[in-house]
């Protein structure tokens, strides 16, 4: 779709006032069947909307869509940085990099994110944690938890393994172990399988364009 | 003292409900104060009730109390409206006890089994693991199966009576919309951007549109009950509410997607409509208290009165104002998924929903409890009121002040790292907020216990009196 946010938003404005004004003609506006009619028009309109905006929305965000990308993004560097253009931060998708010392097929790929989502719901990840930002506040939110620089300047050593990705998978199966301040994360008792689809899946979801949420992530000058 | 029978039965069912509702209240209060201990004190019951599953205990308990109300509040005056007794109220009573023993499954299932394997047969049995609808599927299924008779009882009662106009027309049009807007949560997907389009669907256009509608549809009723508002009055009002809820809040739905992964119109067209949200809540203050002034504040029912008009302002400054505090893209970038959501909904739920369904039910009680032309009122209540307002106030005040510590800490300097996370968590307003917040929780808790002992009571003692 073409327009911007202002002509749909005109649009379906004028829509409802004009459509409305043709079937009150004649009638009292003190009258409840003149805002009868208003009630009527306006959730039909704006709901018609919804259903367009809803088909081209679907679009855009399917897998391998531009800003969601293709499950076998996993195979690649994943960064976020400013886009000067866009005057906010982007996900970069750069070179190719071994993801648990393979590099999967688009099937392997699908497969791992489908068990990493079915664990993620299992497990009620989304009531203490944010996903997109959305869930609990007991626990970080876990949108660029794949780019979190903790993996690596404070976990990994604690692990002692080679990889990013290995080092979560050994912390999110034992993070009672592992803690980092007082709010321990609970073992919810993940299988080796299971923590890798999860971090599949963060890494992932790190590459989804999400308008620039969270801002500046991972590049506070105060923090690291 | 009134006998029972003088009651439709869908009115008998209708207190069942209410029971129901009351009990859950108490249970989502519980599990409310286990996880605002669990701010202060992380290891408490650490493993075996996790912050996680009280959470999801605390915020399922709330949506499905709340949805008895309502449906008591709907088999309490559809006899009324249709001047008969409800069509097919045998079906009726059964989906009640099926209702009632699902809910009881779900809740044992949540707090013994908690989690499964990461495999569909868990979303199919124990949790689908989605906030707020956590439900597993057969749930979901049972509970679209309930609604439809709700429905049937609903429109067969309307249609046989021919009364098709006016505020039913209003409800029945709206309870077609919450079964369907239920069914959008009820899929899997892998790519999380496509579930959150339409969990959304489910949790936004319940909250923020349907929800909305049905109580405007339920404070009508009240209204034209306890102050002997005028029909064409309150038709009036309702048909510019919802011209102005699903005006605004069908596309307001946009304030959800601005960071999901959907396309960069939703910030515009999401801030521009949800910013809008708010004018349908001020028409209904307008409304209150237009008709509690015309009528100069001479009620039959005191209690229900003062929820009312409560009400109507806790929905505007708790949806409205609260709400608008955060929903611009360019706050909520960085204010998004905070504490100050925590806020906003605390206070919006309580005076949107918590305050029309206890207007329900002491709308209900006189006519249970007294003879016609008496006056509901006491002592009691009173104090049931302001400490339940105050107690929301004093929860809301700290969730705001430790929001904006988050927003400015974590999110706007911090750059939202994990450890960005654990110093606004460290941060002195926010600890200390915390520690305010359970005081004021245990207030409320203890409002409530008076709360069930004045619905217990009132109207039975002496201190009413003959109009």
């Amino acid at each position: 779709m073409k327009f911007g946010w202002l002509e749909i938003t005109l649009f379906s404005i004028v829509l409802v006032v004009v459509i409305s004004a043709i079937f009150v003609r004649g009638k009292n506006w003190l009258e409840p069947g003149f805002w009868g009619v208003f009630a009527i028009v306006s959730s039909l309109v704006m709901f018609s909307i919804l259903w367009l905006l809803t088909f081209d929305t679907l679009k855009k965000i399917s897998f391998g869509s531009a800003r969601v990308p293709s499950p076998t993004v996993i195979n690649h560097k994943i960064g976020f940085e400013y886009d000067p253009d866009k005057k906010r931060y982007m996900p970069t998708i750069g070179e190719e990099e071994l993801f648990f010392g393979k590099k999967w097929s688009e099937q392997e790929a699908t497969q791992l994110l489908t068990k990493g989502k079915l664990v993620i719901q299992s497990r009620n990840c989304m009531d203490c944690h944010t996903l997109l930002g959305n869930g609990a506040y007991f626990a970080p939110d876990l949108t660029k938890s794949w780019l979190d620089p903790k993996w690596q300047t404070m976990i990994q050593p604690m692990i002692g393994v080679a990889t990013k990705e290995e080092t979560m998978a050994k912390w999110l199966q034992n993070p009672e172990y592992y803690g980092t301040w007082q709010r321990r994360m609970p073992n919810l008792k993940l299988t080796e399988e299971e923590a890798k689809a999860v971090v599949g899946y963060l890494k992932f979801m790190s590459a989804i364009d999400t308008n620039g949420f969270p801002d500046h992530f991972g590049k506070s000058p105060a923090i690291f | 003292m009134k006998e029972s029978k003088d009651l439709y039965e869908s009115q008998k069912l209708a207190i069942g409900y209410w029971i129901v509702a009351i009990c859950l209240f108490g249970a989502q209060l519980v599990f409310g104060l286990i996880i605002s201990y669990q701010y202060i004190q992380p290891e408490f019951l650490h493993k075996f009730l996790n912050f996680s599953i009280c959470r999801l205990l605390h915020i399922n308990s709330m949506i499905l109390w709340l949805l008895f109300g309502f449906i008591g509040g709907i088999y309490w005056f559809l006899p009324l409206e249709t001047e008969r007794e409800v069509v097919g109220i045998f079906l009726g009573k059964i989906a009640f006890i099926v209702l009632t023993a699902a809910v009881s499954i779900v809740v044992l299932v949540f707090l013994l089994v908690q989690i499964g394997k990461g495999e569909m047969l868990t979303l199919w049995l124990v949790t689908e693991g989605r906030e707020y609808i956590e439900a597993p599927r057969w749930a979901d299924i049972g509970i679209v199966a309930v609604f439809s008779i709700i429905f049937f009882n609903v429109f067969a009662s309307i249609w046989k009576a021919k009364k098709l106009k006016g505020i039913l027309w209003v409800l029945i049009v709206d309870l077609l919309a919450i079964i369907g807007f239920y069914i959008a949560g009820m899929f899997f997907s892998p790519n999380i951007s496509v579930d959150q389009f339409w969990w959304w669907w489910v949790v936004h256009l319940w909250v923020e549109a349907t929800w909305e509608v049905l109580v405007g549809v339920l404070v009508g009723w009240v209204l034209m009950a306890v102050l002997g508002t005028s029909r064409k009055i309150v038709e009036g009002w309702l048909y510019l509410e919802v011209f102005l809820i699903f005006g605004t809040g069908i596309l307001g739905l946009g304030h959800h997607y601005f960071w999901i992964g959907a396309p960069e119109y939703w910030l515009g067209i999401g801030g521009f409509f949800s910013a809008l949200e708010p004018l349908p809540l001020v028409a209904m203050i307008v409304h209150a208290v237009y008709d509690a002034g015309v009528h100069r504040l001479k009620t039959i029912n005191k209690p229900a009165f003062f929820w009312i008009v409560a009400q109507a302002f806790g929905n505007f400054i708790g949806a409205g104002v609260w709400g608008f505090m955060h929903t611009l893209p360019q706050i909520n970038l960085y204010s998004h998924g905070t504490q100050l959501t925590a806020a906003h909904g605390h206070l919006a739920f309580f005076g949107a929903y918590v305050n029309t369904n206890l207007a329900l039910i002491y709308t209900a009680l006189q006519r249970i409890r007294l003879h016609e032309g008496s006056i509901l009122d006491g002592t009691l209540w009173k104090w049931v009121f302001i400490g339940l307002n105050l107690a929301m106030l004093g929860i809301t005040a700290p969730l705001t002040v430790a929001g904006f510590t988050q927003t400015f800490v974590e999110r706007a300097v911090g750059g939202s790292t994990w450890q960005a996370y654990i110093d606004a968590q460290s941060h002195p307003w926010f600890k200390e907020s915390m520690i305010w917040r359970m005081g004021f929780g245990i207030m409320f808790f203890v409002c409530y216990v008076l709360l069930v002992a004045d619905l217990l009571t009132i109207g039975k003692t002496k201190a009413t009196h003959q109009q």
